[in-house]
């Protein structure tokens, strides 16, 4: 089945919700699509806890003003896995193939959370930071559970303290930044929301130690996680816990960029002012062009949505707010940089590739991603890499490969395409 | 529509809260939901379709992401 | 010539081969590659061990090539992942059964175990198969491993027998006993063997070789949906479209459960891009031989090009132009199977030692008039 939109937004966080929102009211009919179930991205994530902060207002806010929009129709549970030519994407939903034509299409793919392997973090018990937090939105109770949370990012604080509004007990926060950034980080946010917005965080947090400049080195455990050592550089200890929610930060989702020809630098997707790629017609917001937050993914997908619906003058009214937030994601990549003690996290005897299972000791004796693949399968899984590459990107500096379709793996069926179009013209022959 | 959802889990009944993903039903239930290739048990670790450690055989269809899929009533969930 | 030393340019699985045999028989052998090991057309291959009746030429050199691998297979690290599965020859109907007595007569001629299955037979075997299909032709001997390890396994050996073995070194020119690298530095040999697969031609021009393209499609783990490698007989149906885009019914079982699902042809398109048409008949005729693989769950496409001669036969022997350059290329479809025959009877021919098998079919001599005029596109 093909249906066609004026414009295409892939990823229902909050920059393709803003995006969408502001296309359709624009009078443009909008196809708002995303993997998960339900729209609002990562941290709009499920239902609404009884804390009632800023987030959470401003999810209320735009879920009301996408569900009130009839020129948008949502699809859920709806992932993008190609391009099968100009002006069309091709998705799966529900092992379906369903291709979308668009005239312009905004990719609001946002981020995922960066991983680094260390000894134990298979362990079931151990999951990322955002990815604990999405398994209790999702329904899991965690009343009364032991919970380390370690990593890096704005992100660690604010899982922290939803952790302990859900129940847990949440024995420690473990930042890998050093104080030192922190506090500068503190400074230059210090006339913003943003300060409040941290503070507030920690206020709910507040009776969880929070560490600065530690992070977790070993989780331990038989069939699930019972422990987990941590490390400040100088000194290790081991705290007993039932759940480690660690991650380093986020890595954004350019696959689908990549694979309509966008360019890249330093891994994020070039825009113009209007958010458009170098590829005409096709926009990008949010966490893909760079790792700003909340505030600036909205700003992006606003004026995206605008821009797309060829309203500039509106989108142009919106992006002197929207450059000011960007001066704050840049503090973030210096801020949460990753240290190098970090480098040494995995042991020889470590997993890296999770879906091959490949140890540190098989992959690191390879000069290259490329090479290192073809000879251990490290990457070759099903997660295509995502994990295991992005975490080598950092380990050994390894470039990732070119992106092919599929982005993810699909059905046989739906690569051969949607079931209308006509037969290609071939021939059989002999030979394998 | 009811508060709570009836599935199974390599064939014992659980109830889980509407809404519940298939990969929390898991959790709940204690089991891992996967057998890595070299032996180790694996369960949900992104929780964002991205890691695919989540997968299991729902309804008889082998390596599903359970972290994206919501449980439904009468669900069969087994794990591999 | 008092040839003893040789310089191999290419490290794919056929170079690595050519470096394995030629060190292992005493010669001093430097091997260069551009980039890793097996990682060009060796890594697109499927890596099924084939024997092939095209003619009595390919017959004798596959057929020798197998009997290599079975020598080789005890040696072989498990990570070649070497699995003496089979292949399965379908036949459609009636006319494709012909086709399979007279494969088995062909073979058994040649000393290849075969085995005809009836339906019944077919079915059994391959449970996953369409009903109604007439029968086909189970190859025993035939197996499947992974190239891209298969080949860096031939390259240790090499260097196990004294190889010198230079990666990430990519030659910019051979002729007269002289390689020059890309870095302007260069190196002297009494042979120079271009294993440079499909690029063989940059290096010594006039090669009658074409680039064809071909894509295969990997799906995740599901243990037991095949059990041999299927090849189609369909091909008959449409037995002049030699130099058309074409397509086949191609399943391979890998010892990990996951399944390589070929596969295609095509000369005009130069490009690796993922061509979704060719996909899209490919899995048609996926869908038509094993109607359940359509529900299964494909990781990725891939693409890569096969190194084709005009009478798909590769190219062995001495360069015409240069008696110092030697090829080991044009391996078309083959070369997986065919390396370590190809390495046999180049080594043969540079020792003065006597082949299992005539070389003369291989001679890049015998295109004689295409490389004198360069005139081949
Ligand atoms: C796990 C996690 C938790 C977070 N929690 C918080 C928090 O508590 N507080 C906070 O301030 N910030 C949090 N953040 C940061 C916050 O999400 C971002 O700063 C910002 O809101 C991202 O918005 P976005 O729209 O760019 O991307 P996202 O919210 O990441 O949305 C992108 C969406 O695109 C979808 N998608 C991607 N590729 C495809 C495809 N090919 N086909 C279909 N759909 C696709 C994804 O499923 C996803 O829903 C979190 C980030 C992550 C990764
Ligand atoms: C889709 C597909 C499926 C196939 N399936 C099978 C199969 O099932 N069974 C089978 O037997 N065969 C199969 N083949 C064929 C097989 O893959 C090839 O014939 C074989 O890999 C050729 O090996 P090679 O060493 O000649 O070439 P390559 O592997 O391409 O090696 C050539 C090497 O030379 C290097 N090189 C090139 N130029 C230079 C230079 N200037 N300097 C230094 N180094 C250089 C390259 O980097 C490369 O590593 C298949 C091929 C394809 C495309
Ligand atoms: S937990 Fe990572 S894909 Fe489901």
């Amino acid at each position: 089945m093909t249906r066609s939109f004026d414009i295409v937004v892939v990823g229902a966080g909050p920059a393709g919700i803003a995006a969408a929102c502001a296309a359709a009211e624009q009078g443009r009919r909008v196809a708002l699509l995303d993997d998960n179930p339900a729209p609002g991205g990562q941290i709009w994530r499920g239902p609404s806890t009884a804390h009632r902060d800023a987030v959470s207002r401003a999810k209320e806010r735009w879920l009301h003003r996408l569900q009130q929009n009839p020129a948008i129709t949502s699809l859920h549970g709806c992932r993008v896995f190609d391009v099968p030519g100009d002006g069309l994407l091709a998705a799966e939903q529900n092992g379906q193939r369903v291709d979308l034509r668009y005239s312009k299409v905004v990719l609001a793919t946002g981020a995922r959370e960066l991983f680094l392997p260390f000894p134990g973090w298979t362990l079931p018990g151990v999951y990322g930071a955002g990815g604990l937090q999405a398994m209790v939105k999702a329904g899991l109770p965690v009343r009364d559970q032991r919970v380390v949370v370690a990593g890096s990012g704005p992100l660690l604080l604010a899982v922290a303290a939803y952790l302990r509004e859900t129940g847990a007990r949440v024995s420690a926060v473990c930042e890998q930044a050093s104080w030192r950034s922190l506090l500068r980080f503190g400074a230059s946010i210090a006339h913003t929301s943003r300060l409040w917005q941290a503070a507030g965080y920690r206020w709910r947090t507040r009776g969880t130690p929070f560490h600065a400049g530690c992070w977790p080195v070993a989780a331990h455990g038989g069939k699930t996680l019972e422990s987990v050592t941590l490390s400040n550089g100088t000194r290790q200890w081991t705290v007993p816990c039932d759940l480690l929610a660690c991650g380093f930060h986020l890595v954004p989702n350019t696959e689908l960029a990549s694979l309509l020809g966008c360019t890249l630098q330093q891994g994020f997707v070039t825009v113009d002012a209007l958010q458009q790629t170098l590829i005409a017609n096709v926009f990008c917001a949010g966490e893909p062009t760079g790792i700003g937050g909340l505030e600036l993914s909205l700003a992006e997908g606003e004026v995206a949505g605008l821009a797309a619906a060829g309203a500039i003058r509106a989108a142009q009214a919106r992006i002197p707010r929207r450059d000011r937030l960007r001066a704050f994601a840049a503090q973030l990549a210096v801020t949460f940089a990753l240290r190098q003690e970090l480098h040494s996290l995995s042991k020889a005897d470590t997993i890296v590739c999770r879906c091959e299972d490949v140890t540190w000791r098989t992959v690191s004796q390879y000069t290259g991603w490329r090479a290192a693949k073809l000879q251990t399968r490290c990457g070759m899984g099903p997660c295509q890499g995502r994990i295991c590459g992005s975490a080598l990107n950092f380990l050994l500096e390894w470039s990732p490969d070119s992106v092919r379709p599929p982005i993810f793996p699909v059905s046989i069926a739906s690569l051969a395409g949607p079931t209308a179009s006509a037969p290609a013209e071939l021939s059989a022959i002999q030979e394998n | 529509m009811t508060d709570t959802v009836r599935l199974t889990v390599n064939g014992r009944a659980l109830t889980v809260p509407a809404g519940a993903t298939v990969a929390v039903a898991l959790a709940i239930a204690g089991a891992a939901c996967r057998t890595s290739v070299s032996g180790e048990p694996r369960a949900a670790f992104c929780a964002m379709g991205i890691c695919f450690e989540c997968r299991a055989i729902v309804d008889g269809g082998p390596h599903q992401r359970t972290c994206q899929i919501v449980c439904r009533d009468g669900m069969e969930v087994r794990t591999e | 010539m008092a040839a003893r030393d040789a310089i191999v340019i290419g490290a794919g699985i056929v170079g690595a081969a050519c470096a394995a045999e030629l060190a292992h028989a005493g010669l001093r052998v430097t091997l260069l590659e551009q980039a890793q090991p097996g990682t060009d057309a060796t890594a697109a291959g499927m890596g099924h061990i084939v024997v092939m009746d095209d003619s009595p030429a390919q017959l004798a050199l596959t057929h020798l090539s197998r009997q290599l691998w079975d020598n080789l297979a005890p040696s072989l690290p498990d990570t070649v992942e070497f699995d003496r599965c089979g292949t399965l020859w379908i036949a459609q109907d009636e006319e494709e059964m012909a086709e399979v007595h007279r494969k088995h007569a062909t073979y058994g001629a040649a000393g290849v175990e075969t085995e005809i299955l009836d339906a019944a037979g077919l079915h059994a075997a391959e449970p996953n198969l369409a009903a109604g299909l007439a029968g086909g032709l189970l190859v025993p001997g035939d197996a499947v491993l992974y190239p891209p390890v298969a080949a860096r396994f031939l390259v240790e050996r090499a260097v196990a027998s004294s190889a010198k073995f230079l990666a990430d070194t990519p030659v910019a020119s051979a002729q007269n006993h002289t390689v020059t690298l890309r870095d302007g530095s260069s190196l002297h040999a009494d042979v120079i063997v271009n294993a440079a697969g499909a690029s063989a031609g940059q290096l010594t021009p006039g090669l009658p070789i074409r680039k064809r393209k071909g894509h295969l499609v990997i799906t995740d783990r599901y243990p037991g949906f095949c059990r041999h490698q299927l090849i189609e007989l369909g091909y008959l149906k449409s037995a002049h479209s030699v130099s058309a885009d074409s397509v086949a019914f191609n399943l391979q079982p890998r010892r990990t459960g996951q399944m390589l699902l070929g596969s295609s042809r095509q000369y005009t398109d130069e490009s690796s891009a993922v061509d979704g048409r060719i996909v899209q008949a490919m899995i048609e005729r996926a869908e038509h031989y094993a109607p359940g693989i359509g529900a299964l769950s494909a990781l990725r496409i891939w693409t890569g090009f096969r190194a084709a001669t005009p009478d798909k036969l590769p190219l062995i022997g001495p360069s015409l132009a240069d008696a110092s350059v030697w090829l080991a290329t044009g391996h078309e479809g083959l070369g997986i199977t065919t390396s370590l025959a190809t390495a046999r009877l180049l080594a043969d021919q540079l020792l003065g030692r006597p082949s299992p098998i005539a070389a003369e079919p291989y001679l890049p001599a015998r295109f004689e008039n295409a490389q004198k005029t360069g005139a081949h596109d």
